[in-house]
């Protein structure tokens, strides 16, 4: 088993949020967003952590952490890139925009660049049909893309990084 | 409040915000304290307009000047011009784009004409982070009657005779069921609030919560007075962290001021709210699943009877509803059941809130009393369709629901009607297709949301819709035969008949609905292995018409995969084993040289 | 209590309030087909999610299908059984379940038991309309469960009997949709999981997904080398149950065919479990009389109460999850480990053979003695005391296979010398068994008088949770019994916390214990079935002309000759053990910076 480096603190932030959640295993979601939030994902170590400390089976944890998408246990990107896949941005074209996506940083739906800049996931509507089709990238909302525009936006951070 | 003669209203949904509406506000904030208008002018963020399609949205009060896509330097124009000077800036106002003219406010604007706004009534009018201006209109008023004018029966007797039913999809009479959860004795009871919108292309809930989120709160305590819970569990999309954040405000303010916490109204109730979230499963809209994964477990729906009013949240009677139904409430207790149930059809009283989106001129969130027309949606209100195309089809109720057509157009919409159509209210997506979009792909679309949000507890939902979603894969690659659609459809009738939970039961609905009204289409794929509308990408390939290309090398630079190839002023051509039909170049080439087939 | 009156396919029927529309079926012997259902009373398992939807029914009035097994019957309900709209469902839904099921059914190891064959058979499956995409996952093998979740349809039933009853916490559901699975904490083997090896998720699984390790190989291979000596122990539970799948009785004794069977089989010698837990007696009640000692003369070190440590499914449960109380574990082997460890010394001394000539076959009720068999600490230098072990199912699948007739076969009896036994040795197999033989053993060595009635039947039944006070001459020696780890972990849970009340506890991991173990013929829960193999073991235990462990001859022989005193030094070296903690630890995986 290879051992990952969590830090000390942080894993006594992690033990303080299940405190102040009175370790109660109906607050496990709750929870595990607090986890993402400091760990940035789930890895095996968190989870072993939170079923410790609410007095669960780890295998009720991951039971949880596999079934909402909202939880991942492998690090996103720097730049987490999500595609809108609602409906509206569906029919407006969100699909070739995210096989742009795909095809410009040679990676899957799901997966992470190796140089660990871009991670690429699709998700149902953020609520801004009007700009339809959407693209998030952290916390940067970006509207009506067409797949010509992928590169210039994907270039905006390359530059950022040099 | 000190008194103010003039409101800036700035958009802060998040469609607006995505167009950098927090930069308009800071720089207007910012203009009027250069011109020393800050005893004057009061700029506020509001929350959604529902007019996202011309986001930023800027409204001034009290002439209603409304002012279209915004952007942050804008902000002295509007402070020096409008407001110092007296003059309307032109270039910022809507332009009807059937007669060309500058529509001078709002009311005039024909996607708000035929709007009439319950549920939304805050949005866009007040800033939702400051409880006095939600107490300016009315706010809390409703509570304060209930707790200390009327008893838990005459106010559920009251959301009764109003005849309001649930909109979060199903439509069940509202009052009835907080009847049903106050009849169920029990130590103790909770409320939730559903705002797990997981509908892909609806966002009212969001919108609500964003711009109003007192009503819900106000609704909420209203609703555990009469069921007799003391408690209340908002079940809310982590991905909406806006509305999280504003909620969590209104909550805090509304305990400052004692609408929530002990004794409120001097009462002998006590009500409490706390926060749950979501985390990306769209199962979790429905009950008994959403109830699961507030106790920390998977959602996974489980089989009713028992409904959650009898066993719910930690075996709890809980009365669960969904946001805009809440919105509703505290108006209807103010206006009485009379009024609202003058408003909509026989038997779908009020509003719907919609959100309107797809090939439609006016994207945007709407809301209109029960009985409107889809016709009066979409070409009065939604403006018509985008680029002069055609209007194919109209699909509600996200991917429970199905697609309606020119036939449905003149319908009243509301429960009975959409369902007797073969498609469903849902929690009020409205989807607006044209010539360019493939029926059978978009069948295909609804059932990759299913495959992918499908809890995989019950059998039918869990292999079945695989197999639907396989079988339309076929289809719309070209290998499929007639034989397909017979199974097709047995399946999705299987599927509709034993799944467990709403989501499974309802999940074939985009399958069946567009094989009634588009046979032909599914026809067209399997017989003759053709797209009609060019969409499905193994049907398709693009071709250069080489007596149209003038060779001007535009869509060989555009092509991303560079496909396209010829020498300046030479007809060019497309490579089809390269070419990923994104339609890039169709639309860069000036002369319609490029067409698919 | 209240009745009601519906209608099922078009019979009146009378039932009370709460009844299911399935059960009500079955009352009319109408018999609805469930795949995902299933509740055993007695042990308080229901696994009810109503996902299969096999069971579908049309109800007059209703818009869509119901899941008779969870739909309550209401007044004046009208049911229909079998119309062409539910035989379609049922049938499309069947195909559904079977497009993502392999279809090797000729080479499965439930064929023929396997309940969505049957159901399958039943709805005249002939072609499966729709098929796609499979699940593809490894088969996970350990030493004594193999997990094929390719042929897992979802019924939930071994992870509500591996968290609601067993508490074990090893099988959860992962992900979700079409990728949805019945699996482990991070999809590890069940090697890597919190799994205690206790089997009973195998005996729920309907279809094979989940099957005992199978080792019947190496048996036939060691039977036809010349060169080994080839020595079969047989449990005391087996012998209630194999005949089961001969087609007789349950509860019937079959101890004298299995003997038989086993010679045929090959074996050179044909020995009894039960020796050795005669043996484990004189271990266990002179290591509980020497732990009482200590602690009623206020020794503060001395672990008490003490637990029994003859079930592996038991041990591996307290190391997993509770190491903390190991050194409340008796550290006497379990009887197939003592017995494996005799037969390979003082057996083999007796012989004049070398201990890896002779070959341990143990014939178990049981999974998880599978993996004991295969700890490293049971072994000399590389070789185990017990080479192989095999459960009832598989001894039954070895008889047929070698051309035996199990029905027409004669009695015989066991090889001596670890062949004799008391009636303390047999009703090790049932839950309380244990504690009763100690009883008899103890209470007499303790106060050296002869017990004026042999049997404890205080100890006795089949409740989760039972105690009992047997006085040992002014001493009250406080016991408890739990069978069902679940139960166990109530126990656990007290003596953790300090409160509990007993000197010592017996646990068996599976309900009834022994005789319901997980490699026992499927019992389907059913308790009758249960009751009626403890029964033929006390029945056994009478019929015995010694029923208490410290007087069967061999053993006292056993004593003199080679081990000294009970719990002395040799006794010590060959017949005790040590426990691990195997808790998982956090820490060990990570490396935390100490400087922060």
């Amino acid at each position: 088993m290879e051992k990952i480096h969590l830090p000390q603190s942080k894993i006594k932030e992690l033990q303080a949020v299940c405190k102040e959640h009175d370790n109660d295993s109906g607050e496990l979601i709750n929870i595990l967003h607090a986890a993402q939030e400091i760990f940035g994902y789930l890895p095996r170590e968190v989870q072993e952590i939170v079923a410790s400390e609410l007095h669960i089976p780890v295998s009720r944890v991951y039971g949880v952490v596999t079934f909402y998408s909202f939880f991942t246990m492998t690090p996103k990107g720097k730049y987490p890139i999500s595609v809108c896949l609602g409906t509206a941005c569906y029919v407006r074209g969100a699909e070739k925009v995210l096989d742009e996506f795909q095809r410009q940083l040679e990676i899957k739906v799901g997966e992470t660049t190796l140089d660990g800049l871009f991670s690429l996931d699709c998700l149902r509507c953020v609520g801004a049909c009007g700009l339809a089709p959407v693209v998030t990238i952290g916390g940067k909302v970006y509207g009506r893309i067409t797949p010509e525009k992928v590169r210039d936006i994907l270039s905006e951070y390359y530059i950022r990084e040099e | 409040m000190a008194q103010y003669s003039n409101y800036i209203l700035v958009c802060g949904g998040t469609g607006c915000r995505a167009s950098q509406s927090e930069l308009i506000l800071q720089n207007l904030k910012e203009a009027v304290r250069q011109n020393g208008l800050q005893e004057s002018v009061q700029v506020i963020r509001t929350g959604c307009f529902g007019f996202c399609e011309k986001g930023p949205v800027v409204k001034l009060i009290p002439d209603n000047t409304f002012y279209v896509q915004v952007t942050p330097e804008d902000a002295d124009d509007i402070v020096n011009e409008h407001l110092i000077k007296g003059r309307k800036v032109e270039r910022l106002l809507y332009v009807n784009p059937e007669t060309n003219e500058l529509i001078l406010d709002s009311k005039h604007i024909n996607f708000y004409k035929k709007q009439l706004r319950i549920a939304l009534r805050n949005c866009g009018f007040i800033n939702p982070e400051n409880i006095d201006e939600y107490i300016a209109r009315d706010g809390y008023i409703a509570l304060g009657k209930a707790l200390t004018e009327m008893t838990p029966e005459e106010v559920i007797k009251e959301i009764m005779d109003s005849g309001l039913r649930g909109r979060g999809g199903g439509g069940f009479p509202t009052g009835l069921k907080w009847q049903i959860t106050r009849k169920v004795q029990a130590p103790q009871k909770y409320v939730v609030c559903n705002a797990d919108e997981g509908d892909p292309g609806a966002f009212m809930d969001r919108s609500i919560l964003e711009g109003d989120p007192h009503s819900i709160v106000e609704a909420m305590a209203i609703n555990g007075y009469c069921t007799g819970a003391s408690k209340g569990l908002v079940y809310i999309r982590a991905e909406y962290p806006l509305a999280v954040e504003r909620l969590k405000i209104a909550i805090d303010q509304a305990k400052d001021y004692g609408f929530l916490g002990d004794n409120i109204f001097g009462t002998d109730f006590s009500f409490d709210i706390q926060i749950r979230y979501g985390a990306g499963a769209f199962v979790c809209g429905e009950e008994t699943a959403l109830i699961h994964s507030m106790e920390g477990l998977r959602g996974e729906a489980t089989v009713k009877p028992p409904f959650p009013s009898e066993s719910g949240y930690k075996g709890c009677p809980t009365n669960v509803n969904n946001v805009e139904t809440y919105a509703n409430i505290p108006v209807i207790l103010l206006k009485g059941a009379k009024w609202f149930s003058s408003i909509g059809t026989e038997k779908s009283k009020g509003t719907k809130v919609f959100a309107l989106a797809g090939k439609v001129n006016n994207v945007g969130l709407i809301e209109v009393p029960m009985g409107t027309t889809l016709r009066e949606v979409i070409f009065g209100i939604g403006g018509g369709i985008k680029d002069g195309k055609k209007f194919k089809a109209v699909q509600t109720g996200g991917p429970s629901g199905g697609c309606l057509t020119e036939k449905h157009l003149d319908l009243p919409i509301d429960y009975d009607n959409l369902i007797a159509a073969g498609s469903m209210m849902g929690s009020g997506g409205m989807i607006v297709m044209d010539e360019d979009d493939c029926m059978v792909a978009m069948a295909k679309f609804y059932l990759d949301f299913t495959v992918e949000e499908s809890c995989g507890k019950c059998a039918p939902c869990r292999i079945g819709n695989k197999r639907l979603h396989e079988m339309l894969q076929k289809i719309t690659s070209g290998r499929g035969n007639i034989e397909d659609l017979d199974k097709l459809r047995n399946l999705a009738m299987v599927i509709k008949d034993t799944a467990l939970c709403g989501l499974g039961q309802t999940s074939p609905n985009p399958v069946l609905s567009t094989m009634d009204n588009f046979y032909d289409e599914y026809l067209a794929h399997v017989d003759e292995q053709r797209c009609p509308s060019h969409q499905c990408r193994e049907l398709t390939q693009y071709f250069i018409n080489p007596e149209k290309c003038k060779g001007c090398t535009m869509c060989a630079r555009i092509c991303p995969v560079h496909a396209i190839t010829g020498s300046r002023k030479v007809p060019h051509t497309i490579d089809s084993e390269i070419c990923i039909r994104c339609g890039s170049c169709i639309e860069k080439c000036k002369f319609d040289a490029i067409y698919v087939h | 209590m209240e009745k009601i009156k519906l209608t099922i396919d078009n019979r009146e029927v009378e039932v009370l309030k709460g009844t299911t529309i399935l059960d009500a079926a079955k009352s009319m012997g109408i018999r609805i087909p469930t795949l995902c259902h299933m509740k055993l009373e007695d042990l308080n398992y229901e696994n009810n999610p109503g996902a299969c939807r096999i069971c579908v029914v049309e109800i007059e009035g209703r818009r869509n299908l119901a899941p008779s097994c969870k739909m309550e019957c209401t007044e004046g309900m009208v049911v229909r059984t079998h119309t062409p709209r539910v035989m379609n469902a049922r049938k499309t839904v069947m195909e559904l379940i079977l497009s993502n099921h392999p279809a090797g059914c000729l080479t499965c190891s439930s064929n023929g038991y396997c309940e969505l064959q049957t159901i399958a058979h039943d709805l005249g499956i002939r072609e499966i309309r729709y098929q796609g995409e499979q699940s593809t996952f490894e088969i996970d093998r350990s030493p004594s469960i193999v997990r094929n979740m390719n042929k897992c349809i979802m019924c939930r039933r071994c992870e509500t009997m591996c968290n609601s009853i067993q508490t074990v916490g090893a099988l959860t559901a992962v992900h979700r949709g079409f990728n949805a699975a019945v699996s482990t904490a991070f999809e590890r083997d069940i090697a890597g999981s919190t799994c205690s090896y206790c089997g009973q998720c195998v005996s729920v699984c309907p279809v094979n997904a989940l099957s005992g390790r199978n080792t019947q190989q190496p048996v036939l291979d060691a039977l036809a080398d010349p060169t080994k000596i080839v020595i079969a122990q047989t449990a005391p539970a087996v012998r209630t149950a194999l005949g089961r799948d001969f087609g007789c009785e349950p509860g019937t004794l079959v101890t004298g065919k299995m003997v038989s069977a086993l010679r045929q089989l090959g074996f050179d010698y044909v020995f009894d479990t039960d020796f050795a837990a005669d043996l484990t007696i004189m271990e266990e009640g002179t290591e509980l009389l020497q732990r009482l000692g200590k602690y009623l003369s206020g020794d503060q070190e001395v672990k008490i109460p003490m637990m029994t440590s003859c079930c592996p499914g038991w041990v591996s449960f307290v190391e997993q999850h509770f190491p903390e109380l190991r050194d409340n574990l008796s550290t006497a082997k379990s009887p197939q480990q003592m017995f494996g460890a005799i037969a390979k010394s003082y057996f083999a001394e007796k012989l004049g053979v070398d201990r890896k000539n002779v070959v341990v076959v143990s014939i178990m009720p049981c999974l998880a003695k599978k993996y004991e068999a295969s700890r490293p600490e049971f072994a000399v230098e590389g070789n185990p005391d017990v080479d192989i072990s095999i459960y009832t199912r598989e001894l039954a699948r070895l008889i047929r296979y070698a051309n035996i007739n199990f029905n027409e076969l004669p009695d015989s009896d066991f090889d001596h010398p670890l062949g004799e036994s008391t009636g303390a040795g047999v009703i090790f197999g049932t839950t309380g068994g244990v504690i009763e033989a100690a009883c008899r053993t103890a209470y007499e060595l303790y106060t050296r008088k002869p017990l004026e009635k042999i049997e404890f039947k205080e100890l006795r039944g089949l409740e989760g949770i039972r105690s009992g006070t047997i006085n040992f001459d002014g001493v009250p020696v406080k016991i408890g019994i739990a069978h069902g780890l679940g139960n166990a972990r109530k126990l656990v849970e007290e003596v953790k916390s300090g409160k509990s009340p007993y000197h010592v506890i017996e646990v068996m991991a599976c309900p009834g214990g022994c005789i319901g173990g997980g490699g026992q013929p499927f019992h389907q829960g059913r308790m009758d079935v249960l009751r009626k193999r403890a029964a033929a073991l006390y029945n056994e235990d009478e019929n015995k002309p010694i029923r208490k462990s410290h007087e069967n001859p061999y053993i006292q022989q056993l004593y003199k000759e080679y081990l000294g005193e009970p719990c002395g030094p040799k006794a010590h070296k060959l017949l005790h053990t040590h426990y691990f903690d195997r808790k998982e630890v956090v820490n060990m995986f990570l490396e935390t910076d100490k400087n922060e």
